[in-house]
């Protein structure tokens, strides 16, 4: 299955879309610990398979919540300054399947 | 006279309650039913070995808990069923984790797919369900188990609330938006499709500048249908294509959803607005059987 999760919105598309088929053939699944935003979580589905999805609290902000990921974006270092964001977005980099996808 | 009428609520859609008289559902094997509570609306629906027996469609009130209790009560009102008699209820929509007597909650776009397996057959393979307050594009196998799904609620924009927004500002029943808005000689360009709000202040402004009713319910319609076509257009849309929610009932955004994708929507006899329910009462017959 191809779940998607985000928004549309007047400034955009912002979809996280997560292959729930390859996701849940992965053992790992260490997407979730590798977001430092907490927008990932393993969960079980309506078919009773384990994958990763995006937590509700982010679905409609996610453009914000993944912000300090995405290439080039000068976020808030946690502990203070700013710098740039990581070359490649860890969530894909954690995931050995290839199973998350981001429209944006 | 005129304060009654100022008082009207033109967005009250027919809340109503059937069941099957011909069915005896204490002979029934499996007994299960669906509650689906969502943000405007809530279904409860009840199944005798996979066959509809009964089903109540209502006004979602001011919390979930009362207001699945409210939908189930009204469905079996007269049949002589109580909750007791239901071997497995699942709860579904916005409200399913309040859903105090349901044994499992399952997601509306799981539900939504398998109500529209029910409801239009097999072959349908995407589903478009327009709800209350969200809009959900799912794609579909012959069982009705998703492959694929999107869903956009976050603004009002291409939902029944949208469209009940219009109603009121136009003072016409939402049971005849559909209709009126098809009443125009030419298509006028759509009003924005990316927010009700910024759609109200705009139609405001062409009633203003002497536009009908008609005119104007044809360029929101025709807005919604573009908005939700674009959520569509994301994951493809595959025939047989069918539409479920209330907006399915609106035949001015349905027509220029099918002109935009160049496909005629599946019809049923059924009513499309309680597909989620009969889902969930679909999967609560599933997992009875399954003994879980």
């Amino acid at each position: 299955m191809l779940a998607n999760y985000g928004y549309q919105d007047g400034s955009g598309d912002f979809f996280i879309t997560i292959n729930t088929d390859r996701c849940g053939e992965c053992q790992a699944k260490g997407c979730a610990a590798a977001c430092p935003a907490g927008v990932l979580e393993i969960m079980e589905d309506d078919y009773g398979d384990v994958v990763a999805s995006v937590r509700e609290e982010h679905r409609k902000k996610i453009k914000y919540s993944c912000a300090s990921c995405k290439p080039g974006h000068r976020g808030i270092h946690p502990e203070g300054g700013s710098e740039a964001g990581p070359p490649s977005l860890p969530c894909q980099t954690a995931c050995a399947a290839g199973a998350i996808r981001h429209s944006w | 006279m005129a304060e009654a009428e100022q008082k009207k609520e033109f967005w009250r859609w027919k809340e109503y309650n059937w069941h099957n008289p011909d069915l005896d559902w204490r002979v029934g094997k499996i007994v299960s039913g669906g509650v689906d509570v969502g943000s405007v609306s809530s279904q409860a629906v009840v199944m005798v070995d996979g066959e509809l027996y009964a089903f109540a469609s209502m006004r979602t009130g001011s919390d979930s808990p009362s207001s699945a209790e409210n939908a189930f009560n009204w469905a079996v009102e007269d049949t002589g069923m109580t909750l007791g008699d239901i071997h497995y209820i699942v709860g579904t929509g916005y409200g399913r984790v309040n859903v105090p007597f349901a044994h499992k909650a399952i997601t509306e776009i799981a539900c939504h797919a398998r109500g529209a397996n029910f409801i239009y057959g097999p072959g349908v393979r995407t589903v478009l369900d327009m709800g209350g307050q969200d809009c959900k594009a799912i794609h579909c196998d012959e069982k009705g188990k998703v492959t694929s799904f999107l869903m956009n609620d976050k603004c009002a924009a291409g939902t029944g609330r949208g469209m009940e927004v219009f109603a009121d500002l136009l003072g016409v029943s939402i049971e005849d938006v559909g209709e009126l808005s098809l009443q125009v000689d030419e298509e006028p360009e759509p009003v924005s499709s990316t927010c009700v709000v910024f759609a109200k202040t705009e139609a405001t402004g062409l009633l203003r500048a002497g536009w009908s009713r008609e005119r104007v319910l044809a360029a929101y319609c025709s807005a919604m249908a573009h908005r939700v076509v674009t959520l569509l257009e994301r994951i493809g849309v595959e025939p047989e294509f069918a539409i479920t929610g209330g907006i399915a009932k609106n035949v001015g955004v349905v027509r220029r959803i099918e002109k935009e994708l160049g496909i005629t929507a599946a019809q049923t006899s059924y009513d499309s607005q309680i597909a989620g329910a009969l889902g969930a009462a679909l999967f609560g017959r599933a997992l009875a059987q399954k003994g879980k």
